[in-house]
């Protein structure tokens, strides 16, 4: 439908992105900001970040998370409009990295968001943090699968 | 009329880049109650550590903050130093310095550009990251990664920094003392910026005193309080710099204490690179006996405190990290009540709180050194340190939270 791809090629043109920066050790979070900033500045793909997840097309996830971010993280994701997508920034995000054994995590970012979502999309960027190179590089793989 | 009403900031906030809760109370425009919910970010970082061994701990404790990544590592060096009572080789002294500047620099940059995002001024924001980034870029060269260096070990530095990459690295200090000083000008000139920030978040040097503040935020009010000066670390006994002081103690005090901060951390900067001796990089392997031990650190935020009980064996038995922000936070109380709306957000802001650095646990342990809480004890124990920091904002205790 002719409609529907309009759609599609205003999402993959300006994609909105809501960031939850759960309990990470803030790095990732500081490298996303530069992806803003003018070395990087991802504004030029039309990437914005925006101030609700009901506004947001993409989850940025940085960060494991802990026992206290979980549901708020959950919630985050329901929030989101259809079609949603999430990119995990962060090794701790993919796989909790460092923080493996530590009693305060919930768990994984995939993990948690796949409780309420099974078919949840996800796109994983590991590093710990990803160089600004590599979170535009997930972000440009996720906006092709989109 | 009452037109009392309460606005949740948070968790997940636009401004913020970590969670966290707070809950003002307004009275019209006034803020007449501050409370903040801080344990979104707890993950239990103490007792990861006390089962890894002093190999490995100080690269888990790099993950404790992004920012401070060199700060609690070789923070957690001094402790164990402290400990073993050893001098670390000077080159290694030089080299700790080098990254502890460098990261003072990226930061300081940082928390600029944020304030200014916080009060409008996205120019401000934008200029200083733009400037931050060729720290970023020295700090890969030298050690190969953006800010997680793993350099830091018990005894020294683990790897060389590369030499022939210095000249590369003094000519981003030169370029970036003349886009600072431009900053700076641009920042205390301007008239908007002064009208926006004198006078706000006022915090007394009496205030500054009780709340036990460290760092620029201490030295905004006038205290002069400085690790590398007051019991020198690293190289800073050998090297010369300023304390910066301003006794305003509001916003504006605190942007110029960390502007003006910028210059002295480029001449360190300079002169270690200058002076650095040759020499062995570490002390090897190192025994660490039963005892205990206490490291300081002057972190970008204040004074970070390290204390390290050894029973002996591979593992620090205990582990305490007392972050810079943990003391810095609290001063919200005397800053914020009765401050507009408005002026809220940049006040919070302006002590650069860091929480990812401040939501550590305690461990109960009795006379004669048995921890008494296991780690299911232990969450219950983090939750109560979390509930009394959230009781000294006021702030009814979250009893319903789970403590599973």
């Amino acid at each position: 439908m002719p409609a529907t791809s309009l759609f599609d090629r205003a999402l993959r043109k300006s994609p909105w992105v809501f960031h939850v920066g759960t309990s990470g050790c803030n790095n990732c979070d500081i490298e996303i900001a530069d992806c803003l900033t003018p070395r990087f500045d991802v504004e030029r793909f039309g990437v914005r970040l925006v101030g609700s997840p009901r506004h947001a097309d993409i989850l940025l996830v940085s960060g494991p998370v802990s026992r206290a971010c979980r549901a708020p993280l959950q919630e985050a994701w329901l929030e989101m409009p259809r079609p949603r997508a999430a990119l995990l920034v962060g090794v701790c995000a993919c796989s909790m990295g460092a923080y493996r054994d530590a009693y305060g995590v919930a768990g994984p970012a995939d993990r948690v968001i796949r409780e309420v979502d099974p078919e949840a999309k996800l796109v994983y960027v590991p590093g710990c943090p990803p160089k600004p190179e590599t979170i535009i590089a997930g972000l440009v793989k996720l906006l092709g699968e989109l | 009329m009452s037109d009392r009403k309460v606005i949740q900031i948070g968790p997940f906030h636009p401004l913020l880049e970590e969670p966290v809760g707070f809950s003002l109370t307004v009275e019209g425009e006034r803020v007449v109650a501050i409370e903040a919910r801080m344990d979104y970010i707890h993950k239990g970082l103490e007792r990861l550590a006390q089962e890894r061994t002093y190999d490995m701990v100080p690269i888990l404790l790099e993950r404790i903050c992004g920012i401070c990544s060199v700060t609690h590592s070789v923070c957690f060096c001094n402790a164990v130093e402290d400990l073993l009572g050893v001098e670390i080789p000077p080159r290694a002294a030089y080299i700790r310095t080098i990254l502890g500047e460098l990261e003072r620099l990226h930061s300081h940059l940082l928390w600029v550009g944020l304030a200014g995002h916080f009060i409008g001024y996205n120019t401000v924001f934008m200029w200083a990251w733009k400037y931050r980034e060729p720290v970023c870029d020295a700090f890969e060269m030298l050690t190969g990664h953006r800010q997680n260096s793993a350099l830091p070990m018990v005894g020294g530095v683990r790897r060389d920094l590369p030499e022939e990459y210095f000249p590369a690295v003094r000519r981003m200090l030169d370029e970036l003392e003349g886009q600072t000083a431009r900053l700076t000008a641009a920042v205390l000139d301007d008239p908007v910026l002064a009208a926006r920030l004198k006078g706000v978040g006022v915090l007394s040097p009496a205030a500054a005193l009780d709340f036990g503040v460290v760092g620029p935020t201490a030295r905004a009010s006038g205290l002069a309080t400085d690790v590398r000066r007051d019991e020198p670390y690293a190289a800073y006994a050998e090297l010369d710099w300023r304390v910066i002081l301003r006794p305003e103690g509001d916003v504006f005090a605190k942007a110029v204490v960390r502007l003006l901060e910028i210059p002295e951390s480029i001449g360190i900067l300079r002169q270690c690179l200058d002076r650095m001796p040759a020499g062995p990089l570490n002390l090897g392997t190192l025994h660490v006996p039963r005892g205990e031990g206490i490291g300081r650190y002057e972190a970008p935020r204040g004074e970070d405190v390290h204390y390290v009980r050894s029973n002996g064996t591979n593992m620090p038995e205990r582990l305490k990290v007392r972050a810079p922000s943990f003391v810095n936070i609290p001063s919200f109380k005397a800053s914020c009540l009765g401050a507009p709306m408005a002026d809220v957000m940049i006040t919070l802001a302006a002590c650069d709180p860091c929480y990812s650095c401040t939501e550590r646990a305690m461990t109960l342990v009795d006379g004669r050194g048995a921890p008494i809480a296991a780690a299911p004890g232990l969450l219950a124990a983090s939750r109560q340190r979390t509930f009394a920091l959230a009781r000294a904002f006021g702030r009814a205790p979250d009893l319903d939270l789970a403590l599973d």
